[in-house]
Formats: C-alpha cells, structure tokens, sequence
C-alpha cells in the first residue's frame, strides 16, 4: 500500500530523518523558540556582499551542519531538494552550486520545506534515491525587496501582515538508517483560492488550502487529529490559525485548538510586533528541524502532522488585482521506538 | 470535489469578523503630532529665512531644501522607517517623507550598480507622485489659461 485517497502518499520504506538542523536571525533568536534553534545569527547579512548571497549562505551553513551531524559526505548525498522566496530560487540554486549535490529546486512558497519532505521521502520510499536533502529558507530582507518596499521606506502595515522570517530548516532524509524518526505519510495539496485578493492577509489566503489538504490527509490515512500529538501548521499566523479552527467547526473536521499549533505564530512574541506572525519558506522550516523534531526525538511527542501552506502570488500577479491562490503540503512525522 | 464549507462570500464575512481592524483613533493622533511637528519645523524655518532676507521666492525653497536633507539623513541613519512605521501618513505626506521614498530605494538598490540599481530604480516611489503631479499641475495650467480672461 503506497498510496491512500486521491493525495496521500504512504512510504513503504518510511525515511529515516538522519539529521535536522535550523539556523534563525536575530529577530527570531528573540523569539520565544530561541533557544531550540542549532546556530542563531548575530549578522543577519553573514558577512556577504548582498542580502541574497547572506541568504545563500544561510543554506549552505544549515545543509553542511546536517552533514556534519550525520557524518556524511557531501559527494554523498544523492539530492539536494529545496527552494526559497528569492526570483528563480537563487538562495537554495546558489547554494546548490556550492555544495556540489544534484538539486532539485521547488517552489511552494512557505510551503517549500514541507514539499521537499513529501517528495524527498517518496523518492527514497521509491527506491530512487539512497538519501536526500530537503531544506528551504526565506530571509527578512530579501523578501521585503522582493515583494514589498525597499527596507528603509517608512511605512506602516496592518495588523492582518507577517514578518518573513530570516531562517532556515534542512532535514537529512535517508532509505537506511536507526535514527528514531521517520517520514510516513505525504499528502500534496490542490492550490484553493477564495478570492482574497489583499496579498498582506496571507493567512486568509491560505486557511482554506490548509484545511483542504489537512481534510484530505484525514481522511485519506482514516485518521482524525486525535491520533496526532499535534498538528503544525506553516504559516498561518494568529489570525489564519483562527480561521482554520472556524473552517473545521463549519466542516464538522473535530480539531481540538490545543492540537492545532501554527509555526508562524510560535516564532514571535507578539510584543516583537510581527503583526500576524512569521511567514515565508524558513519559518515552518525552522520551527520543524528544531523545535517540533527535537521535540519528536525527546519522546514528548509521538506523531506530529506538519502543514506547510503558500501563498502563490508574485508582485505582477498582486499587481494585476488578481487573488492569491493557496496551496499545502502534509508531511507525517513520527517518533519509531 | 470542493471540501469547504463556505462559499468565497461567507469566508471573505468570516476574514473580516476575525481581522483585528487597524487602531485608527491611535494612528490619527500619532499622525498629527508627527506631522504637525514637521511642519512647525517647516515654519520655523521659513521664518527663520525671513530674517535672513532670503525672497519670497528663496525662502520657501530653504526650506524644503533643509526638510529634505533632514529626511534624506535620517533615512540613511535607518531612523526615518522607524518614524514612518510610528506616524503613517504624519511622516509619509511631508517633504521629509518624499524624501524617504527617494532615498530608501537609492540604498536598497545599490547593489545592483549606479545605472540599472540606484538609477533605475531611484523613483520606483516617487515616481508617480511626479508623474501625477506634473501632469496635474500642466492640466491646472492649461484651464487656467483658458478661463483667465473670465477670472481676471
């Protein structure tokens, strides 16, 4: 059985997550998951020539300190699957070129992490490849560039906005291995949109994807939320992780709020006036590799559902007044004693 | 197969009861003690210019020209998008503000040269303040010109 419903995929040969690493800015070191994050940056332009190759950097730090972790190689690893926010991914393509490993570049907006999970373990699973890579990141000030205002303009956003977060997550995904977790199940996401069309309120825009791929992991896999320690979504924000709760209330999907966390709105303390919360392809990322795995490894959690959701506008498509699409990705993790 | 339980109308009512509506008595106090703070230094400086005995026609230029350089140093001290984050429209509408909007993106894209970062970029901003500025400015112009005959 490799396969359940019409989305889900279920790993023959569930991957084991060899080593998981996550780096995180300044700002997010203040936040309150501060001290689960492996390195916390001082200098969130890492010493580089421009906000774009700080971000490469980012990534090639964060996949090598996997490596290291698993005393691995790079010219071993088999692929290398990931993607950012940046045009035509260059942080993780950048960091590709670097690292030297056949990479497979994704798209999925704040969803990326969790995409290259799902596709990572179902190659594994497949037989396809002996291990993988998968990481994504996103940094503050190359987003802001990209898809709003240039960083020093004084203006002020709305409380429904996110702060893209300066982070992040890579997992080492390997067929062997006695590592105690492992990727079970993926389920890939059809893009919904409502027709939001304020592409500040990416929660909106993304709760209902969210709920869509989560109903449909559900029941795919015959599961309901009561058989996950906890289900993460990325990034909804306060105010998305509300709207979800009102979806699968309206939907009569039993969500209990005390199973339902979102990593953007675990980064901040909404003292640090982040608005809605994190956003962008290292929030989920970072918040997987360290607080959730960690977590999963510690034995305080069991099986943990992550949610990764996008928001698939670009500045033309904002531009355009056309509405901004979601899209979610489901990856099962859990802890194999 | 459509899983939602709302249609686009019931969620977008649903957005909108969930959405915490921006703090606006706070954000029109914040704005007019900014703004009229620059403005008053805009006055203090167009008198100050009397006494110097600059011209009608110099002294409103001085004191643009300082509001300017003011916005344009605080911009490169990163203090002027702290101000605007604070005030809004207060340190938007201002001179200083115009200000800002040049010279943010002059920093922003340094990076990429003098020609096609700084210089193309430079009025990505105040780019259709100018553009709509002068074109209005041109069509008052022209309406008065036509109806001046009338007026005079």
């Amino acid at each position: 059985m490799s396969r359940a419903g019409q989305q889900t995929f279920l790993y023959d040969r569930p991957p084991a997550v060899l080593a998981h690493t996550s780096v995180a800015g300044p700002k997010e070191g203040d936040g309150p998951l501060s001290e689960w994050f492996d390195t916390v940056l001082e200098d969130d332009l890492l010493s580089q020539k421009s906000w774009e190759l700080a971000e490469m950097e980012m990534v090639r730090r964060c996949v090598l300190d996997a490596l290291n972790r698993a005393q691995l190689p790079s010219d071993a690893v088999q692929a290398m699957l990931g993607g950012d926010l940046n045009n035509q991914i260059i942080a993780s393509s950048f960091a590709a070129r670097t690292l030297g490993m056949p990479f497979i570049g994704l798209y999925g907006a704040c969803s990326t992490f969790v995409q290259a999970l799902v596709i990572g373990a179902a190659l594994i699973s497949g037989g396809y490849l002996e291990n993988a890579v998968c990481t994504a990141s996103s940094h503050f000030c190359t987003a802001e560039r990209q898809f709003r205002f240039p960083l020093e303009l004084g203006t002020q956003r709305p409380p429904q906005a996110s702060r893209t977060a300066t982070a992040c997550g890579c997992a080492l995904l390997a067929a062997q291995g006695d590592a105690p977790l492992r990727v079970t199940a993926g389920t890939v996401g059809r893009i919904i949109d409502l027709n939001i069309t304020d592409a500040n309120h990416m929660g909106a825009a993304m709760a209902p994807a969210v709920f869509d791929c989560l109903s449909a992991h559900l029941s795919d896999t015959g599961r309901t939320a009561e058989d996950f320690d906890l289900i993460a979504t990325g990034d909804l924000g306060w105010i998305g992780r509300d709207l979800l709760l009102e979806l699968c209330a309206a939907a009569g999907v039993a969500m209990p709020p005390d199973k339902l966390i979102d990593c953007g709105a675990s980064l901040f303390y909404q003292e640090q006036d982040t608005h809605a919360g994190g956003s962008g392809c290292g929030c989920v990322a970072s918040v997987s590799c360290g607080w959730l795995m960690k977590r999963l490894e510690r034995g305080e959690l069991n099986r943990v559902l992550i949610v990764g959701s996008g928001a698939m506008f670009s500045p033309t498509s904002s531009q355009q007044a056309q509405s901004v699409p979601g899209i979610a990705y489901a990856a099962c993790v859990e802890r194999k004693d | 197969m459509s899983r939602q339980p709302f249609t686009p109308d019931q969620y977008h009512e649903l957005v909108s009861k969930l959405t915490p509506s921006s703090r606006m008595l706070r954000g029109y106090w914040r704005a007019f003690w900014v703004g009229g703070l620059i403005c008053a230094v805009g006055q203090a400086l167009t008198l100050w210019a009397d006494t110097l005995h600059l011209g009608e026609v110099t002294s409103p230029m001085f004191t643009t020209s300082v509001l300017v350089f003011f916005g344009t140093t605080l911009t490169g001290l990163g203090v002027y998008d702290r101000i605007g984050q604070y005030a809004g429209a207060g340190s938007a509408i201002p001179v200083t503000g115009f200000a800002n909007s040049v010279a943010a993106p002059a920093i922003e894209f340094q990076r990429e040269g003098a020609i096609m970062g700084v210089g193309a970029r430079l009025f990505t901003l105040a780019g259709p303040v100018l553009a709509y500025g002068i074109a209005s400015s041109v069509l008052v112009g022209v309406a008065y010109w036509l109806i001046r005959g009338w007026v005079m």
